[in-house]
């Protein structure tokens, strides 16, 4: 556990003694967690651990009873999801969250939205800085859907894309905002062995192409371990470790939250 | 960027051709008067449905009280000309602006609610308004606001159509319209996406709303007489029975039905007996066959044209 102090840090995101209340139920309890820039975090636990739940306050949907969220020195608690966004973070969802009647390009272009400059009047009357702008943006969101090989499915209803694409361009979408920090919740859920692999090296070459931070909740050890520099583990609400990959691999306590049996 | 201009410029040329052979025929007298009124109908409907279509359709906020807002348009519109003896642009505006004032004040609070209770809520809305109006006597009360000057005229609605129309689709194909459809497909992806979704959610309901009261005050300039029974909840569902035929979600889909009933509604005048019969039929066997509404969330445009042909060769 990193030193506690009630401060913003030069951390790009910083979670300091956060806990939220559910009624009668601690869903986290006193969690410290940091990352620093272009770092790749992994968040870990057995299901119920709270993982989504730090999520959710990470990203504005839920506030924190106690503790301090800070992102590039600035304070998240209270902030509504949109704002934090705009901070400089994106997420996708652990259950695919697309506007599916929508067509790919146009999945992106609405994550886009924030940094086009014409208002309304402007958007109507159609002046230069419309045109100019649209396309920019569209000219940009085929560059995105490139990287990520869905530039021949930019017509398409994005309901209409086999699974894997689905989460590729939820990815793509999130990163269309621009962000610090990339926030991918349970990405290889419904993944098999070899489209996790291919997942693991995208989430690498993600990192290192974009230069953000990432991280990431999932249940694949094997993808976890393999590709995050830091990982934290949560059991109950409570964050029992934290460390590189190999420390968690031989850390006790994880080994019983995960197997079960006395920890000796 | 180009290619974009030219389409608006086709489009315009389309529409003063249109124009132009209405016109003709109205002038040449081949259209009756009985016609002429339904097509100044045809044209407020239009309006109507393209309007609430930005709500309902594109931004998928369940509105039932347009009504409400069309009579606030008809009334404002009729006070400006019959009590105050303004001249009919600035009724336009006055109706317009009153209109989507209070569409912004009422939107702010009911749009926190979702599908059934926002429906409630504007259902509730357009009646409160009706309710409202019956009981202020400087409007006339029950007895309605008479004695308005018909300064509707078949060309002012139909260019006011058009540049609403063309409002319409350039919202649509910009930035916000995308913010729109975004909310209606996903709520919270949209609000993780950076939009700031109780922003364009009030953005969508105030436009639909001042275009309806736009609709008004061509409503009662044309008709003589603004009378609360006009703008009963009965009214908002013929609006929306337009917008779900066309289809929720495409502004051609809207003109469609609006023509398509506003027509059949009058062809059907002399039967008064059957129109409501061939009315709910019509209904049901869209909601059998074509639920998703004549056009889907689809535009009709040149290209569909162009698409289904190549699909028809491939075949």
């Amino acid at each position: 556990m990193t030193a506690t102090n009630h401060t913003a840090t030069q951390h790009l995101l910083d979670m300091q003694n956060v806990s939220i209340v559910f009624g009668g139920l601690r869903a986290v309890s006193n969690v410290n967690l940091y990352i620093d820039q272009g770092e790749l975090i992994g968040l870990i636990g057995p299901n119920g651990a709270g993982k989504t739940t730090a999520f959710n306050m990470i990203t504005g949907v839920y506030v924190p009873t106690e503790g301090n969220i800070y992102f590039d020195g600035k304070l998240v608690n209270g902030k509504k999801s949109y704002q934090v966004t705009k901070m400089g973070m994106a997420r996708t969802f652990q259950n695919i969250r697309l506007f599916s009647e929508l067509s790919v390009i146009d999945n992106v272009k609405i994550a886009m939205n924030m940094h086009i400059q014409y208002n309304l009047p402007e958007a109507i009357l159609r002046v230069k800085k419309y045109f100019t702008q649209e396309e920019e943006v569209t000219k940009r969101a085929l560059d995105l859907l490139k990287l990520f090989h869905l530039e021949q499915h930019a017509d398409e209803m994005a309901k209409n894309l086999p699974y894997g694409a689905q989460r590729r361009l939820e990815i793509a979408r999130a990163l269309a905002t621009e962000p610090k920090l990339l926030l991918l919740d349970e990405p290889a859920a419904g993944m098999n062995p070899q489209e996790t692999k291919e997942l693991m090296e995208m989430i690498r070459w993600i990192r290192d192409n974009f230069h953000i931070a990432i991280l990431l909740i999932e249940h694949d050890m094997g993808l976890v371990m393999g590709v995050c520099e830091r990982i934290y583990v949560l059991e109950y609400g409570f964050c029992i470790a934290s460390g590189t990959p190999d420390e968690i691999k031989h850390n006790k306590r994880v080994i019983k939250a995960y197997l079960g049996g006395e920890a000796s | 960027m180009n290619s974009l201009r030219k389409a608006d410029l086709k489009a315009f040329v389309a529409a003063a051709v249109i124009f132009a052979v209405i016109y003709g025929l109205l002038q040449a007298e081949v259209i009756g008067a009985f016609w002429e009124l339904n097509l100044v109908l045809i044209g407020i409907n239009i309006i109507l449905a393209t309007s609430l279509n930005m709500i309902n359709g594109y931004t998928g906020q369940f509105s039932i009280g347009h009504a409400g807002f069309l009579a606030v348009g008809a009334y404002v519109g009729a006070i400006m000309t019959v009590k105050l003896g303004f001249n009919m642009a600035v009724a336009l505006i006055a109706g317009t602006a009153a209109a989507g004032l209070l569409g912004f004040l009422v939107g702010l609070p009911t749009l926190r609610l979702n599908g059934d209770y926002l429906a409630i809520a504007t259902l509730g809305l357009g009646e409160i308004i009706r309710i409202c109006i019956l009981n202020i006597d400087y409007v006339g009360g029950a007895a309605g606001l008479m004695g308005i000057p018909r300064l509707t005229s078949f060309p002012l609605v139909f260019w006011i159509m058009v540049a609403i129309l063309f409002f319409i689709k350039n919202f649509k194909n910009s930035a916000h319209g995308r913010a729109c459809l975004a909310i209606r497909e996903n709520e919270i992806a949209a609000d993780t996406m950076g939009i700031d979704t109780t922003k364009y959610k009030v953005m969508a309901f105030t436009l639909g709303a001042a275009f309806a009261g736009t609709a008004g005050v061509l409503f009662s300039h044309y008709f003589f007489i603004a009378h609360p029974a006009s703008f009963t909840f009965m009214r908002s569902f013929d609006i929306l029975t337009m917008v779900v035929l066309g289809g929720l979600g495409s502004m051609t889909g809207s003109v469609t039905g609006a023509i398509v009933l506003t027509f059949i509604s009058a062809a059907l005048a002399d039967f008064p007996q059957w129109r409501m019969i061939i009315y709910s039929l019509t209904m049901i066997i869209l909601m059998l066959y074509r639920p998703q509404g004549l056009f889907g969330s689809k535009e009709l445009s040149m290209q569909l044209f162009r698409s289904l042909k190549i699909g028809g060769k491939k075949q």
